[in-house]
């Protein structure tokens, strides 16, 4: 996972040390005490070829275009002492401004659903084919998993199958599943879901909504009545770690129209470069708490901001 | 679909235009907000590179032939035309096809999408579900033929488990369809024994065409993933899904050029209608802001029958022309779709999309509003009066100011038809040509 990035980014890391090390021999002859400073020149050519490495990764051009000013702030003017260990400064240097666009908040899914009132609403939503169910069902495996009971809610009305694809998962995981016809409300799905919850102390409600464009005025408006009536405590965005550019632009309008609390990043297992998770964590501004990483419902890692950078630049 | 692309691509080429001249510092500036537009529309970087040298190099050195709009116009498309590729014809011929892609790029909905386009085009197509793997993606597609009337073949039909033997039983029993759409389970380059489970299909039924499904949004992993699967089985063709939300298909491109095939359809929503045709200059021109007049003539064709134009074009025009009209824009789709499709000529029109959404809720009122009146009122909309105006106001919930403007609006179009059918050769359908346009003007 993550590798290529992960060589671009020692590439940079190492260019820029070298640099450092040049200006400690070039300085320390003119005999000035033991402290160099980068300037811009320094980093020019490298910062160009780590905005590519990112690029490279998928992740979005807006968000490269505002990481790389960080990085270089976090480098110009920096005062590097003889003794300092040169690759760390310019690493952490990098470390930093990733870590500004993934650690929004230090979020713990589990301790969320531990801690709130039950039974606890939790709305899935994203555009279609990311891998809500799939997700839905992985989760629903780790809070039972966990001790909890789970009431799964079939919201999807629209698409052909996905009631059948959902009830197959929840009669594998022996989960209870709520379901009106085809066609039928959603917003009327969660809701009985919900009242089912309560009646039989359930802990939690899975909400599957179907997948929508984010540019479809009248489907949005559909979700935003699925919220307003159902009051979600939490609503989870599902997009996939595939997706390039887009990704910014649908992460920002679902949040804006809907909303969202957190995000699942998905098909992580797609040899993909990670990108993505730095371009939705950026344009969300919401954590990101679980990456999907194969089809098996065990294939569900928590996201953790600080190992994910460490998995990417190396420590 | 495309927007931000086209509008990066119009500004650096309304740049030039201004300068009249091209020095060596307007190309660079094009070059660089061509490369914007292009990784933006996640074209893999390396293509971006090659294309844009190129833009530079030729843009300095050819002469200049045409004025220099022209000239630029010129290059970016034909560049853009050589890293697009070549068009992909799907034959209307019996045939079998064998779709294949990543996880939820959209395969079972297209497969949907491609038996209703060979069913419109008169032949009988048949689907066959080779997903064992993903729940219910049988019943999913299932549902889908029911709906179009294509017959439909699963583990459940021939009792195999094995998808081999699935596939194999499928093609015997629909030996009589003229063509066999294979849906296969969703896959990545990475899984070694599900990327050899479509070579052996492939081996098996040796099917015509091997399409590639990829999603529009698909980032860098485009080509790399583009590349198993050709390596595999040789794919012939590309699907780009999902080319209604914002994502502009760039990585779908590169994939095209890994493969050495083409675009063979879009898909551009959730409606099993929602699919069109690929052809990589009018892809271009839409790009460039050259409208693409061609492909709303194709979609009317088969949305308006053909002697209700002539009518309309010969005899006056009615109120209930007008309704067809209507009628059959909204079997065209969304209103968005059908202006992009337009020669807006200028590169000026720069439409909010609120404007749409009002277009398209104003025409839906009109047609209410038109429900409420007689017979008699639609053909002879003269004879409405002060009393009928109102009747029909109260008939259609709607003020009588609105009754009056679609008054106005059928008035306007009867003027802008008689016109156009005394000029010459203007086009076959050119009712079509102008109502939107005059629409968003007039409207709002």
């Amino acid at each position: 996972m993550f590798e290529r990035l992960k060589k671009k980014l020692r590439s940079f890391t190492d260019t820029v040390s070298k640099t450092i090390e040049e200006k400690i021999v070039e300085k320390g002859k003119a005999a000035i005490s033991g402290e160099t400073i980068l300037d811009e020149g320094d980093v020019k050519t490298p910062l160009e070829e780590l905005e590519l490495a990112l690029l490279e990764s998928d992740t979005a051009l807006a968000v490269v275009e505002e990481l790389i000013p960080r990085v270089k702030a976090n480098l110009i003017g920096k005062k590097v002492s003889r003794r300092e260990d040169t690759h760390e400064i310019v690493t952490d240097a990098l470390k930093e401004a990733l870590l500004e666009i993934l650690s929004c908040n230090n979020f713990d899914f589990d301790e969320f659903v531990e801690s709130s009132d039950k039974p606890v609403n939790i709305t899935f939503v994203g555009i279609n084919g990311t891998g809500k169910t799939t997700t839905i069902a992985k989760i629903a495996k780790r809070l039972f998993d966990a001790g909890y009971s789970v009431v799964i809610a079939s919201a999807d009305t629209y698409r052909a199958g996905a009631t059948e694809q959902i009830e197959e998962h929840a009669s594998r995981l022996g989960l209870k599943v709520i379901k009106h016809q085809y066609g039928a409300d959603p917003a009327a799905v969660v809701y009985d879901a919900v009242k089912y919850a309560k009646a039989n102390h359930k802990d939690v409600v899975l909400a599957d909504t179907a997948g929508r464009m984010h540019t479809s005025v009248n489907l949005m408006e559909q979700l935003r009545k699925i919220c307003r009536v159902t009051k979600p405590d939490m609503v989870l965005f599902v997009d996939e770690a595939i997706a390039g550019n887009d990704a910014v632009e649908r992460a920002k309008r679902f949040d804006e129209l809907i909303g969202i609390d957190a995000s699942i990043l998905t098909k992580v297992d797609m040899d993909v470069k990670g990108g993505a998770a730095i371009s939705i964590a950026y344009s969300t501004s919401k954590p990101i708490i679980f990456m999907g990483t194969g089809q098996g419902y065990d294939d569900l890692e928590k996201f953790d901001p600080k190992k994910f950078v460490e998995r990417l630049i190396g420590s | 679909m495309l927007d931000n692309l086209s509008s990066a691509l119009k500004k650096s080429v309304k740049k030039i235009v201004a300068s009249k001249r091209i020095d060596k510092r307007t190309v660079d500036e094009l070059v660089k907000d061509l490369q914007r537009a292009l990784i933006q529309a996640d074209v893999r970087i390396s293509l971006v590179k090659e294309l844009s040298n190129r833009v530079r190099e030729r843009a300095l050195t050819e002469k200049l032939v045409l004025n220099p709009r022209e000239h630029v116009i010129k290059i970016l498309y034909e560049e853009l035309i050589g890293i697009l590729g070549k068009s992909v014809d799907i034959p209307l011929v019996p045939q079998k096809i064998m779709m294949v892609g990543l996880n939820g790029s959209g395969k079972t909905s297209s497969c949907a999408k491609l038996a209703r386009y060979f069913q419109k085009k008169g032949l009988k197509p048949a689907v066959i579900c080779a997903d064992i793997y993903r729940p219910a993606a049988s019943d999913q597609l299932k549902q889908l033929c029911a709906r179009i009337n294509v017959p439909f073949f699963d583990s459940n039909s021939c009792g195999q488990k094995d998808v081999i033997e699935i596939v194999k039983a499928g093609v015997k029993e629909f030996s009589r369809y003229d063509v066999l759409i294979i849906d296969t389970a969703g896959r990545h380059a990475l899984e070694s024994d599900m990327i050899d489970e479509i070579r052996r299909i492939g081996a098996e039924i040796n099917p015509e065409q091997r399409l590639l499904v990829l999603d529009a949004s698909i980032g860098q992993q485009a080509s790399v993933q583009a590349k198993a699967f050709d390596e595999a089985i040789g794919i012939t063709g590309i699907i780009i899904t999902k080319m209604d939300g914002t994502a502009k298909g760039g990585g779908a491109l590169s994939a095209v050029a890994e493969t050495d095939s083409g675009i063979a359809f879009l898909g551009t929503g959730e409606r099993v209608e929602d699919f069109e045709r690929f052809e990589p200059d009018r892809f271009v021109s839409r790009l460039l802001g050259m409208g693409d007049i061609k492909s709303l003539i194709e979609i009317a064709d088969e949305s308006l029958d053909k002697d209700e134009i002539e009518t309309t074009l010969k005899g006056k025009f009615t109120l209930n022309d007008l309704y067809a009209q209507l009628e059959a824009l909204r079997k065209m789709g969304p209103f968005k779709k059908l202006m992009q499709m337009l020669p807006l000529g200028g590169m000026d029109l720069n439409i909010d999309d609120n404007v749409y959404q009002v277009t398209e809720d104003k025409l839906k009122r009109f047609r209410v509003i038109m429900d409420s009146m007689t017979q008699e009122e639609r053909n002879e909309p003269k004879i409405i009066d002060g009393s009928r105006l109102r009747r029909i106001a109260i008939g259609a919930g709607a003020s009588t100011a609105e009754v009056n403007e679609l008054l106005k609006y059928h008035r306007m179009m009867q003027k802008l038809l008689k016109s156009l059918s005394s000029g010459r050769g203007r086009g076959k359908i050119p009712m079509l040509r102008g109502m939107p346009l005059k629409m968003m003007k007039n409207l709002k």
